[in-house]
């Protein structure tokens, strides 16, 4: 049985917030008396997450992704529940606990600015107590992995932004944590980029079996990587399960366009029974539910003269963006 | 704590940061500039403060060159280890990068406080020292086994309070976020350490003795090399240092439990 790495109960955190009122008036009275009111950004979530889990996060902006994930490598201290990660309570930062995990941020950088990542790397291999034999054999394969090679030997400063979050991803990895935390790994990089460093990740936690937990704003990241989701509502977690279920749940009929050989054909499919979209001339588009696409289908092309047909999903962002907004969702 | 692994670290910090500043010859060249023309700039506006009378609180020039030596060394190990790295305190918790320190299994203060070096400000502590040389020879100094001993004692404790000061004013950045003002205000108060304590009035003597140690980081050590202190001095900055680097350490671990780390 696979145990669980990640144990969280009813985790909670606030934070003291101060707001200002617009204006020179405002500015005055706040340098001289704030106030502050305490938010509580996170409220009462539990979770568990199981060695080898790649587990998305998904949320709107300010919704506690990042939040959680600061608890969970042991950033923040929580206001009120429990936090268990590798059997270690994180915000105590002991070094065995450190050594097994990893965070990568996609806004923030620890390169050496100035110098070759390479210089960085064995900065870090040094802090991780990693010989100078040892540091240069995950060097090696991390590299060939993330497919990276002359671009060591090139001053940070002057690698492209998709260059640069690779070597932040060996930087943080050459000490082979089993468990990754990563806020918005590929913000900003091209679809290439993104693409690669996927790929990579999914070759990590294939060849190591780590456990990950990622946040992202781009829905390709999500529906690639991650089996289960969690999602948070205002610091809430407002679903909790497999991305496909949630995905069939929010999305149970798919649209299909039909290019049928002449006009008349298309008149008599839009009266024979399915939910029609739009009809344009011989072009005709039909909603059909997921769970009947095979019979349907095989109905429409028995019964009518079709030259063409397109079966589309709905946009994944679309779907996922009814997630963010809603409170609770029980499948 | 595994010593060999902290050794190991420091000289990788050592050759990283050296590499680091390499990269901006010109930038060194004028770092050295500045550090001659600065030393020469003090020395002759303390000549001028000694121009009409020889002695000011009861110093004579020549001896009051000893506090300007040890006030350059203090400053050169400033701007070699203190500068670059406590002021990247404020940028690490404003920008949210200090996540990554504390991520480390590496001790957070020592990763912070010696990261990065500013290889300009060993000319200046060699300048220092030889400035000392020479205050050494022009004021007679007997250089016995007592003598380098009290003053290596006095001039490690000077180091730590002043590093202890600084720290403590930067760790306050994790709740005020911008202490560059502080830094700066702490910084104008060193220089008047290169004066002696005598010359001030008696309750700047008590205002740089007990809230801003002054007195402790530049005049005592001084006096130690004139053989005018006498030993309750010199304990007393021992127990001042030993207090200070234990309470910006401890203030340090305190302070970390508020950090909230920036929004991404």
């Amino acid at each position: 049985m696979v145990k669980n790495i990640i144990d969280v109960r009813n985790l909670s955190k606030s934070f003291d917030i101060s707001s200002k009122e617009p204006g020179l008036k405002g500015t005055i009275k706040h340098f001289f008396r704030r106030q502050t009111k305490s938010l509580k950004v996170i409220k009462d979530i539990s979770f568990k997450i199981k060695e080898g889990e790649i587990v998305g996060f998904l949320g709107a902006n300010g919704a506690g992704k990042t939040t959680i994930l600061k608890m969970l490598c042991g950033l923040i201290y929580p206001s009120e529940g429990s936090i268990l990660v590798s059997g270690y309570l994180p915000f105590r930062r002991k070094d065995n606990f450190l050594k097994n995990i990893t965070l990568i941020m996609g806004q923030k950088q620890q390169l050496i600015w100035d110098l070759p990542p390479i210089e960085s790397f064995y900065l870090n291999a040094s802090i991780y107590d990693l010989d100078k034999f040892e540091a240069k054999k995950r060097i090696k394969k991390l590299s060939e992995m993330l497919e990276i090679d002359e671009e060591l030997f090139i001053p940070v400063r002057k690698l492209s932004l998709g260059q640069r979050m690779k070597s932040e991803l060996l930087a943080a990895l050459i000490h082979e944590p089993n468990i990754l935390f990563l806020d918005e790994p590929t913000l900003g990089l091209d679809i290439n980029a993104q693409r690669n460093l996927r790929k990579f990740l999914q070759r990590y936690n294939k060849e190591t079996n780590a456990t990950i937990c990622l946040t992202s704003h781009y829905m390709k990241d999500i529906t690639s990587l991650c089996k289960r989701v969690i999602c948070v509502h205002e610091g809430s977690i407002s679903y909790d399960g497999k991305l496909d279920l949630l995905l069939k749940k929010l999305s149970p009929v798919k649209e299909i366009l039909i290019v049928c050989r002449s006009e008349e054909d298309a008149n008599k499919l839009e009266n024979s029974g399915f939910t029609v979209k739009n009809k344009i001339k011989n072009e005709i588009t039909i909603k059909i539910e997921n769970n009947s696409i095979t019979s349907s289908l095989k109905t429409i092309l028995n019964n009518f003269d079709i030259e063409d047909l397109f079966i589309n999903e709905p946009p994944i962002d679309e779907v996922i963006g009814k997630v963010l907004i809603k409170k609770n969702y029980d499948i | 704590m595994n010593l060999r692994k902290y050794l190991k670290v420091y000289k990788k910090f050592l050759h990283t940061s050296l590499a680091s500043e390499l990269e901006y010859k010109t930038n060194i060249l004028v770092d050295l500039i500045t550090a001659i023309l600065s030393l020469v700039g003090s020395i002759f506006l303390l000549s001028i403060f000694f121009q009409n009378n020889g002695y000011i609180g009861g110093w004579k020039f020549e001896q009051a060159l000893i506090i300007q030596a040890i006030y350059t060394i203090l400053n050169g190990i400033t701007n070699t280890w203190f500068n670059p790295n406590l002021t990247e305190i404020v940028k690490h918790i404003r920008e949210g990068t200090l996540d990554f320190v504390l991520l480390k299994p590496i001790d957070s203060q020592f990763f912070i406080s010696l990261k990065k070096i500013n290889p300009s400000g060993f000319l200046e502590i060699m300048l220092g020292f030889l400035l000392l040389l020479f205050c050494i020879r022009i004021n007679q100094i007997n250089l016995n086994l007592s003598f380098l001993t009290l003053s290596s004692i006095t001039i490690s404790c000077s180091i730590c309070i002043l590093y202890s000061l600084w720290f403590f004013i930067s760790t306050t950045t994790i709740w005020f976020v911008k202490t560059w003002n502080a830094i700066e205000v702490l910084r104008s108060f060193l220089y008047i350490g290169r004066f002696p304590l005598n010359s001030f009035s008696f309750s700047l003597r008590i205002f740089f003795s007990v809230f801003i140690p002054i007195a402790f980081i530049t005049t005592i050590p001084s006096e130690v090399f004139l053989g005018l202190s006498v030993i309750w001095k010199i304990l007393l900055e021992v127990i001042v240092a030993t207090v200070f680097v234990i309470t910006s350490r401890r203030f340090w671990l305190f302070a970390l439990k508020f950090y909230s780390s920036a929004s991404s």
